[in-house]
């Protein structure tokens, strides 16, 4: 991930220049760029938007998606929805959590891994499920443990 | 040798992407010349990864497919001998018994070929739109009785003419596909399957009210969805009608239609109170027209079709067809198309084959998560927006989450406010403090403390959130917290727990 660097942000605000209410798609091209919203980029993008810095930072710190520190190199999220629950989605994350020693929304210490809850990925008759970077698994069990670490290697 | 392969996030999920991998690979090694297209899914998920073979008597299905079984099925040229043969899908009972209208094509065409589209009856809805002029064209949805399927049922038709009749210099057209409810996917289905229905139900909205943008706001927890949408917009035929790709941010309460606006706005996904309407004044402060995905994607078959004829499905009020999604613990867990009016046990036991697990069904939760939980004493009440209602539930989106005997029905009203704690937007005081007061009293209870003052305290709570919430958030988090309470309240009493031990 590219460290802050405002000719980055600038272009990310060009691309941007022509649509009507513009901040969700920036901060999300901004979190695509630098791994997080940097602190840096909140007076940035209010100066740009015409906002203020509360507004922006209203904005980022209401949506669970931005966060404000670089997250581990791989993302693991785990559905804790009813659906999932039905299937005994609490024992797969359980055992998830325990092997790599965490918490929900920690990072490994060596950065290779986070784990984050979310509340439904919409692959609710294939429960339990979860996303690894972007990627769909379902039908977990407690011994998808082994695919996750063989994914992230 | 054509071979379908679906591409369904829920289908990729569960191995499709391996298996397809491995029939092209296989095909190659074994000189067998084969096109391989890459579909929506037929919803049949406890089948998935599903591989379908074209033959001259039809397709033929073989499913749950393993990338190890790909070596057999390609030697043996798909043939109907393999223990994997499921035979023509349309005669499998779960899709047999269905009234696909909305789904027709899902599962069936590559969703981003323009051809498969116009070759399996797209544009129809749309080239009759503009053949029937505006006006007509809203009395069309008026007719067809369609009411809105994000849960709040309510009339399209009406909707859209009190945006037709505002006047303005800008209209919008918002498809609400935050599908955030879990049991749901009907909409993931819609736009890795088949978007450019999507589209088209968008652009036929568009030309009766009088608005020439629209806006798609996708969750961000369907990023394939996302993809397939962007690309179907980039190859959208149609004129005059400009839609763009929107990405919500893991903010459930942005399903709600203001806060969604708000959203798109580029604000925090905060509530807004109604009136004005969004009808009136809506996105940016103009007209708009915000329906969930599959009202909108509804639409082109009514409008090629006839209204009368999509109004001759159906029950009382609830007229045409609902996607129910049968989720969670179901053992033939997959979206069944059909008329409203199914009982919740024909449902649960007949459709969805009772559970996964095997164990008796306990409890089911229709209409995601601040939907009631049905015991099996009320699965003779008809699937429709007012028999849910009269028993104090909803149809909501149409999910269907089946548990076994194995829930704790106090463990899931204490997430029924949890949840509502996680993800209120803070607007109103009923919803932001009455949901964490909610999970801290339901401790309490199960933990044995003064059982009997502390559900009174939870009943009384649950009646502020239902009347005094801004939106369904707070408003209908009562649902699953006293129907748990009341259909299951043996699961309430607890031991009481040594503070010491605590």
């Amino acid at each position: 991930m590219a460290a802050w660097n405002e000719a980055r942000a600038e272009e990310i605000l060009r691309r941007h220049e022509d649509r009507e209410g513009p901040l969700l798609p920036i901060l999300h091209d901004v979190q695509a760029v630098f791994g997080c919203v940097p602190a840096e980029a909140v007076p940035f993008i209010a100066h740009a938007l015409n906002l203020s810095r509360a507004e922006v930072h209203g904005v980022v710190s209401f949506y669970h998606d931005f966060r404000p520190e670089v997250a581990g190199r791989h993302v693991l999220k785990l559905c804790r929805a009813e659906a999932c629950q039905s299937m005994k989605a609490e024992a797969v994350a359980q055992s998830v959590l325990d092997h790599f020693d965490l918490d929900w929304g920690g990072t490994t210490p060596d950065g290779r891994l986070t784990v984050e809850a979310t509340y439904c990925l919409g692959l609710c008759a294939c429960a339990p499920s979860a996303m690894l970077d972007g990627e769909p698994m379902a039908r977990l069990t407690p011994d998808c443990v082994d695919d996750i670490v063989r994914e992230i290697g | 040798m054509k071979i379908f392969v679906p591409r369904d996030a829920a289908a990729r999920a569960v191995g499709a992407d391996k298996v397809a991998a491995a029939i092209a690979e296989e095909a190659r090694r074994q000189g067998i010349a084969i096109v391989l297209v890459r579909t929506g899914s037929r919803g049949l998920f406890w089948l998935e990864p599903m591989v379908e073979v074209a033959t001259p008597e039809g397709r033929i299905a073989f499913g749950p497919v393993a990338p190890r079984d790909v070596a057999s099925l390609v030697a043996g040229r798909f043939d109907r001998n393999h223990p994997l043969c499921l035979g023509r899908p349309e005669e499998i009972g779960f899709l047999k018994r269905q009234t696909r209208v909305t789904f027709a094509r899902c599962g069936i065409v590559d969703p981003l070929s323009l051809d498969d589209y116009r070759a399996h009856g797209g544009w129809r809805g749309l080239e009759r739109a503009r053949s029937l002029g505006a006006p007509k064209t809203l009395e069309e949805v008026v007719k067809s009785g369609l009411r809105g399927r994000g849960g709040a049922g309510f009339p399209t038709g009406i909707k859209w003419k009190t945006v037709a009749d505002t006047a303005a210099d800008r209209k919008y057209i918002v498809c609400n596909a935050d599908e955030g409810d879990s049991g749901t996917y009907a909409d993931r289905m819609i736009m890795e399957g088949d978007p450019f229905l999507l589209i088209e139900g968008m652009a036929i909205a568009g030309f009766a009210v009088g608005a020439t943008k629209g806006y798609v706001y996708i969750r961000s927890e369907y990023p394939d969805a996302v993809r397939t949408m962007r690309r179907a917009v980039e190859l959208s035929p149609v004129d005059g009608f400009e839609i763009e790709v929107r990405v919500g941010a893991g903010a459930y309460v942005c399903g709600e239609e203001t806060s969604l606006l708000e959203s798109l706005e580029g604000k925090r996904g905060e509530v807004r109170a109604k009136p004005p309407l969004p009808a009136h004044r809506g996105l940016f402060g103009k007209p708009t027209v915000i329906n969930n995905l599959i009202s909108l994607a509804t639409v082109p078959s009514i409008l090629a079709d006839g209204a009368d004829q999509y109004a001759a499905l159906g029950t009382g009020r609830s007229r045409g067809t609902m996607p129910i999604q049968l989720a969670g613990n179901a053992r033939y867990g997959g979206l069944f198309e059909t008329a409203f009016g199914l009982t919740l046990g024909e449902i649960v036991d007949d459709i969805g084959g009772g559970t996964r697990s095997g164990r008796p069904v306990r409890a089911v939760q229709v209409g995601g998560p601040l939907g009631a939980y049905f015991p099996r004493a009320l699965f003779d009440t008809p699937f429709d927006y007012e028999a849910f209602a009269a028993k104090d539930g909803l149809i909501g989106h149409g999910g269907v989450v089946v548990f076994d005997d194995s829930v704790d029905m106090a463990h899931q009203a204490r997430f029924a406010l949890e949840f509502c704690a996680i993800e209120s937007c803070g607007k109103c005081t009923p919803c932001r403090i009455g949901s964490t007061r909610g999970v801290e009293t339901m401790d309490k209870v199960m933990r044995g403390e003064r059982p009997a003052a502390n559900l009174a305290l939870i009943a009384d709570l649950c009646q502020t959130l239902k009347f005094g919430s801004l939106c369904a958030l707070g408003g209908f988090t009562p649902y699953p917290v006293m129907s748990a309470l009341e259909h299951f309240p043996e699961d309430f009493i607890r031991p009481r727990l040594d503070a010491a031990a605590d």
